[in-house]
């Protein structure tokens, strides 16, 4: 197998504030990763310096065989080949459905209106909105614009999918049907690095689990073990909350 | 307000020394209604009293000399207004939008020459920009003549184009940065994203005081007087103060008002509705 993406020893800081101190990881083509870890912990902005939404502070980062953090690299080119899907959707306000999927195809990838429009009709009927179609994104649900925005990153036949909490902006009742799509998704095969809070999503379908927390990746493994039998405190301690919020905290 | 409030419970069992009488507060609502409509009535009665209403009539309503302005008034006048303010207009936003992508380049000489500009020609009274278009170009550039569209276009465009680029420029920013992001994660660059995206969201933001220069520009065409006219390429200012000359009625320059109004209030009209249209998508996402 090869890497889809390497990280090596990356560094970001906000100002004096240091969010990822020394990451290393990788993602093997037709993995699922999925990041878990307490608010804070650096994952977002991890996931964000994988498309190099986020400029590294030191460190490199290599998508399928390009590292982004070169300068000089084409980050146009790269990201074409890299979907994101976002906390909070961004899908374009001011288009309808077929156009947000249509529009970067046509002014990126050059498709003709025709074929754009057909790459869009698939994705979109992939992920159960095909009626939806025409509809703006402000008519749509929470559940329903997440999935276009997935439909939306698909379009463009990325090598690799980010998924930055994709559900967390979502009403519970409406998880499902993402969560759905994901592990559709993966599946098929599709390489995924996952930003999430559903402990259960992360057992399931993911290849390998990282715990992340105070910038570091405190514990990396398969599900089976990062959250079946953590070995780090600090992972047990998160775990416990996350997956029994009601008990008490054992350690204090 | 509690004490009022306890009083209207009991009225009549109040303390023997309070002798004044309080008020509950929906009769003191009451009155004091009463006394504002009291007031109202009497300014109109004294003014219906003291006007020379047929001397009004003859100076502002005169029908015979309302009706000797029709119809050149529509038909050159209006007509005039609508396309130097179309013209002023589209000049005006072209020139606003490169000012406003100046105002936010990173290179700062771009910056601090649209800064410049802007601040220059708000301050400046639209008058002197007029008068320096239409006499000091011929001065500085020997042989130019201008057509006379050309130079109301450069006026009126130069003015309006320093209010408006600071409107786009704080459209452009209202743009949520989720929508860039979103744009750039698809691999458009920074460019496409402006032009796609960005843009075309920061205009329907500023559609309300877009429209509000877009009624002050109606307005500064009446500086096309100080370009020089003859009667074909009068706008309805000038029509209406050289009416004013030839009539011994104010009448004139409430037509010419009121023509103004025919353009101004379908305008606010059209922008509500396209606010009510646009506004939903944009700003309102999840």
């Amino acid at each position: 197998m090869t890497h889809a993406v390497e990280i090596i020893d990356l560094h970001k800081s906000f100002g004096p504030l240091e969010v990822l101190r020394g990451i290393d990881a990788e993602v093997s083509t037709g993995e699922v990763v999925c990041v878990i870890g307490p608010s804070g912990s650096g994952k977002s902005t991890l996931l964000r310096c994988v498309n190099v939404l986020e400029q590294p502070t030191s460190g490199r980062v290599i998508v399928g065989g390009v590292e982004l953090t070169d300068p000089d690299v084409n980050i146009d080119a790269a990201r074409r080949r890299i979907g994101m899907v976002f906390q909070g959707f961004n899908l374009f306000a001011n288009l309808t459905v077929l156009d947000n999927l249509t529009i970067a195809q046509r002014k990126v990838l050059r498709r003709s209106r025709g074929a754009a429009e057909k790459v869009a009709r698939e994705n979109l009927d992939k992920v159960g909105l095909g009626e939806k179609i025409h509809a703006h994104p402000s008519q749509l649900s929470g559940g329903q614009q997440q999935r276009v925005a997935i439909a939306r990153a698909l379009s463009m036949d990325p090598q690799l999918m980010l998924f930055d909490e994709p559900t967390s902006a979502l009403d519970p009742e409406l998880v499902g049907d993402v969560l759905g799509v994901m592990r559709q998704l993966a599946d098929e095969g599709m390489t995924m690095l996952v930003v999430t809070h559903e402990m259960q999503f992360a057992r399931e379908v993911a290849d390998r689990v990282l715990f992340m927390d105070g910038g570091v990746v405190v514990e990396a493994g398969p599900p089976s073990e990062v959250i079946g039998r953590p070995t780090q405190e600090r992972t047990r301690t998160f775990l416990a909350r996350v997956l029994d919020p009601v008990h008490r905290d054992p350690t204090g | 307000m509690a004490e009022t409030v306890q009083q209207s419970v009991q009225p009549s069992g109040g303390p023997p020394d309070r002798p004044k009488r309080r008020l509950s507060r929906r009769q003191r609502a009451r009155v004091i209604r009463g006394v504002q409509y009291g007031v109202l009535v009497l300014v109109v009665v004294v003014i219906a009293l003291n006007t020379n209403w047929p001397r009004i009539r003859a100076a502002f309503f005169d029908l015979d000399v309302a009706r000797r302005m029709f119809p050149e008034v529509i038909t050159i006048a209006l007509k005039n207004t609508v396309v130097y303010t179309a013209l002023g207009f589209a000049f005006g936003l072209g020139l606003a939008l490169v000012l406003a992508l100046m105002r936010l380049s990173s290179v700062g000489p771009y910056r601090w020459f649209a800064r410049g500009y802007i601040e220059f020609f708000r301050g400046l009274p639209a008058l002197l920009v007029f008068v320096a278009v239409g006499s000091g170009v011929p001065l500085a550039f020997p042989g130019t003549i201008l057509n006379r569209y050309v130079a109301l276009m450069l006026a009126l465009g130069i003015v309006s184009a320093a209010y408006m680029a600071e409107v786009i420029r704080a459209g452009i920013q209202a743009v949520p940065r989720g929508q860039v992001e979103a744009a750039r994660s698809l691999g458009m660059s920074p460019v496409k994203t402006m032009i796609w995206i960005v843009i075309p969201q920061a205009f329907r933001i500023v559609l309300p005081p877009l429209t509000n220069d877009l009624v002050l520009l109606t307005k500064d065409s009446s500086l096309a007087l100080f370009l020089g006219s003859s009667i074909n390429q009068q706008e309805l200012t000038q029509f209406g103060r050289q009416a004013l000359n030839q009539a011994r009625s104010l009448t004139p320059v409430l037509v010419a008002g009121l023509c103004y109004l025919i353009i101004t209030i379908p305008l606010s009209i059209l922008s509500n509705r396209l606010e009510r249209k646009y506004g939903r998508g944009v700003g309102a996402q999840g």
